[in-house]
């Protein structure tokens, strides 16, 4: 299962790396995401996928899962959500008044 | 702007909104011991508001909702971190939580937790800054 | 157990929501914002006593104990950085107050502000790795609105660049942190001291810790500072200068933080990297300096240079190596923001920021001509002020671990440094009067007391270095010996 995961990382990596070179911002942040989900991914691999119950009070399990990397996750998550919110509310802003969302276009001149 | 005339979100809607804001709740309550909390009831919630963006125009909404969502969101914080203040009072380390069991009139014996109010904190600030995302990026025209 | 040590994070967070609730009052947030930076100095100058006399000081927070729960942990090291960036901190906001504009100060400019710092102060008390991360984050995403707060063209343009390079680092960040995770089970800084120490450092370990180099290199600016130019010199001035002044110097902590007490096993592998990442990042900073004309770029090039110095301290790895670093940390820090409020002035005041373009401004403003003279030797470490302390201890280390090359790279940019910062005063401040007091675009009134604070606080620095030797000893002394840090986290003899 482990093995699984890891390659799952590799693909969504690659994706999200072709599309983050590609020119379009839109483009750009769907790769940000999708590598977000591809590190999201890893941590919960890295930190063993589930050898036990949940680890909630109430439950009678001899062994719990290790719930530090699915706190890790969580607030990964919620960073994640954050910054890809403002990164698009941003980019949008940009369009508008830049009027473009080619990075080629947005490299920018040095006397400006 | 031309008046939207989607008859069937909008019955759905009407009824669909009051069940997600009774999930949000539920999910919300049964976070203490259950999987459910502050963060995702905040979510749920802020959908169910943002359904409503769809259904309804965002003016209509705002109309009805007089709220600045970004307070919201500043006011969950501080909730959330004054929590953690509460504890310096009782010199115990900062975001201590301690619970305790009380009788009550109707619910009869029911525990009740300082980690609630932390999570209040938690939904406010979610839904506030949920809000705050999409009120941002769908207003602008 | 002390409360205290979560002060200077929560001061800035209250308040900080308290001016949201409140948007309209411009002038209570500003007086609010100054006594939150001051209540943080004070509580931190207070927890600096307390560690001298008591050693380091942590709080777990919640009562879950390390490496379980979330620690925080206050060191000489972050204990002065602290001071510094409150310091620092007020005078920015000084100068902001006449500078930043109506309208960002209505679109939350002091709110932002203060949960930027709270990031910053975050890093630098934070005791586990994933907890630095997410202060990195709050810090982060403060400074990706600051950036683009006013949204003019260059502004927009700019901080996209900037947020794309900084997402990315934060998911190498987080791969890293992934990969730690599962190789030593633990993230807390003093429990991965003691696993790494264990398990030994071995290839796998090493390769790891180069990732995490990777990742704070990106937030340094060390050699991965293609993105850093463009970004710091888009913003207006006060935030520039607080940039400057202190996110750089938030990747150089988490470094130092990094190869002192967890991946200090394999010196030639890892600080070796780091010298050689430190020598070329001086080099192409210098080149930079010296080669443009334009007083923003000048400016921003030597922010590069200075992170490149005091990695080459750090990358000595010996005790003098170690203080000078810390000498030349407070230092920069100061003394970077007290360049790039001068040369924002400059900017402010004759609207233009190419130095072809100026000449003369001494006549009309002598003051502010010999504070940038003084904060221009400050920068390239003249004696007696506060930068020449630190060059000769990085230097003396460097030459102790033997790394001449690396001591000599660093004396020799120092002269490029000198002589970019001396063209800027020489093209800017002497020469023909071109322009006239009416002609100029705004006055220097109330610009000149959060630079005169800081330029006296340079030489105060540079003379009275005696009074601060003691604690930069303290802190040097804990980055050196590993377990003294380990011992005050995780209590005396601890199990692996």
């Amino acid at each position: 299962m482990e093995t699984l995961m890891c390659l799952l990382v590799g693909v969504l990596f690659t994706i999200g790396t072709y599309l983050i070179l590609t020119k379009s911002l839109l483009r750009i942040i769907l790769g940000t995401s999708i590598v977000g989900h591809g590190v999201n991914l890893l941590i919960i691999t890295m930190g063993g996928l589930k050898k036990g119950g949940p680890p909630l009070l109430g439950l009678k399990n001899l062994t719990y899962t290790d719930s530090l990397p699915q706190a890790l996750l969580l607030t990964a998550i919620v960073i994640n959500f954050a910054t890809t919110a403002l990164f698009l509310v941003l980019s949008y802003r940009a369009y508008i008044v830049l009027g473009t969302d080619d990075t080629e276009q947005l490299r920018g001149k040095e006397d400006e | 702007m031309k008046e939207p005339n989607d008859i069937i979100i909008r019955s759905v809607a009407k009824v669909a909104v009051v069940i997600i804001f009774t999930f949000a709740i539920n999910l919300f309550i049964s976070g203490h011991h259950y999987p459910g909390g502050g963060f995702i009831g905040g979510l749920a919630f802020a959908s169910a508001v943002i359904l409503l963006f769809l259904t309804f125009d965002i003016e209509t909404v705002r109309k009805n909702i007089p709220l600045d969502f970004k307070v919201v969101a500043a006011i969950g914080v501080l909730i959330a971190v004054l929590t953690g203040v509460g504890s310096l009072l009782f010199d115990v380390p900062f975001l201590s939580q301690s619970f305790g069991y009380f009788n009550l009139p109707v619910f009869g014996k029911t525990e009740l937790a300082t980690a609630v109010l932390f999570d209040i904190g938690v939904a406010l600030a979610v839904i506030g800054t949920a809000l705050t995302i999409i009120m941002s990026i769908g207003d602008d025209r | 157990m002390n409360n205290f040590v979560i002060l200077p994070i929560i001061i800035p967070v209250i308040i900080g929501m308290v001016m949201i609730i409140f948007r309209k009052q411009i002038k209570l947030q500003r007086y609010l914002s100054l006594v939150a930076m001051a209540a943080v100095g004070i509580v931190t100058i207070y927890l600096m006593l307390q560690i001298k006399s008591e050693g380091i000081q942590t709080l777990h927070l919640g009562g879950w104990v390390a490496p379980f729960g979330v620690t925080m942990v206050v060191d000489m090291l972050a204990a002065l950085l602290i001071t510094t960036t409150s310091i620092v901190a007020f005078c920015c906001l000084l100068y902001a107050f006449r500078t930043i504009g109506k309208e960002r100060e209505q679109f939350y400019f002091y709110p932002l502000f203060l949960f930027l710092i709270t990031g910053v102060i975050g890093s630098f008390m934070t005791g586990d790795v994933f907890n630095l991360f997410v202060c990195f984050e709050v810090m982060l995403v403060a400074s990706y609105v600051l950036i683009s707060l006013g949204g003019t063209k260059i502004q927009l343009r700019e901080s996209i660049k900037y947020i794309l390079i900084n997402i990315l680092s934060s998911f190498l960040f987080l791969v890293a942190i992934a990969f730690l995770y599962a190789m030593t089970g633990t993230l807390n800084f003093a429990h991965l001291s003691l696993r790494v120490a264990e398990v030994g450092q071995g290839g796998l370990m090493t390769t790891v810790a180069i990732l995490f180099l990777i990742v704070f290199s990106l937030k340094a600016g060390l050699f991965l500072f293609f993105w850093l130019p463009g970004a710091y010199s888009a913003p207006p001035t006060a935030i520039s200068a607080i940039f400057a002044a202190l996110l750089t110097k938030v990747g150089i902590y988490a470094i130092v933080r990094m190869f002192t007490l967890v991946f200090y096993h394999e010196p030639e592998v890892t600080h070796l990297f780091i010298g050689i990442l430190a020598a070329i990042t001086m080099i192409l900073g210098a080149v930079g300096a010296v080669a443009f004309w334009d007083i923003k770029r000048i400016l921003t090039y030597n922010v590069i240079v200075g992170v490149g110095f005091i990695l080459a301290g750090v990358a000595s790895f010996t005790t003098v190596g170690m203080t000078g670093a810390l000498y030349y940390l407070i230092h920069d820090m100061i003394v970077k923001a007290l360049i790039f409020l001068l040369g924002g002035t400059v900017i402010y005041l004759t609207g233009t920021s190419n130095l072809r373009d100026l000449s003369g401004l001494i006549r009309l403003h002598p003051q502010l001509g010999w504070m940038f003279f003084i904060a221009a030797l400050s920068l390239s470490g003249i004696p007696p002020l506060s930068g020449f302390l630190g060059k000769l201890f990085i230097s003396e280390g460097t030459f102790e671990a033997g790394y001449f090359w690396l001591g000599a790279i660093g004396l020799f940019t120092s002269l490029m440094v000198l002589y970019s910062i001396m063209k800027v005063f020489m093209n800017a401040f002497w020469g023909y009067t071109v322009i006239k007091e009416e002609e100029e675009q705004g006055t220097t009134a109330g610009l000149l007391l959060p630079i005169g604070i800081l330029t006296a606080l340079t030489i105060a620095l540079g003379i009275g270095i005696q009074a601060i030797h003691a604690y930069v000893d303290l802190a040097v002394e804990v980055l050196m010996n590993p377990s003294i840090y380990i011992e005050a986290v995780l209590g005396l003899n601890p199990k692996p």
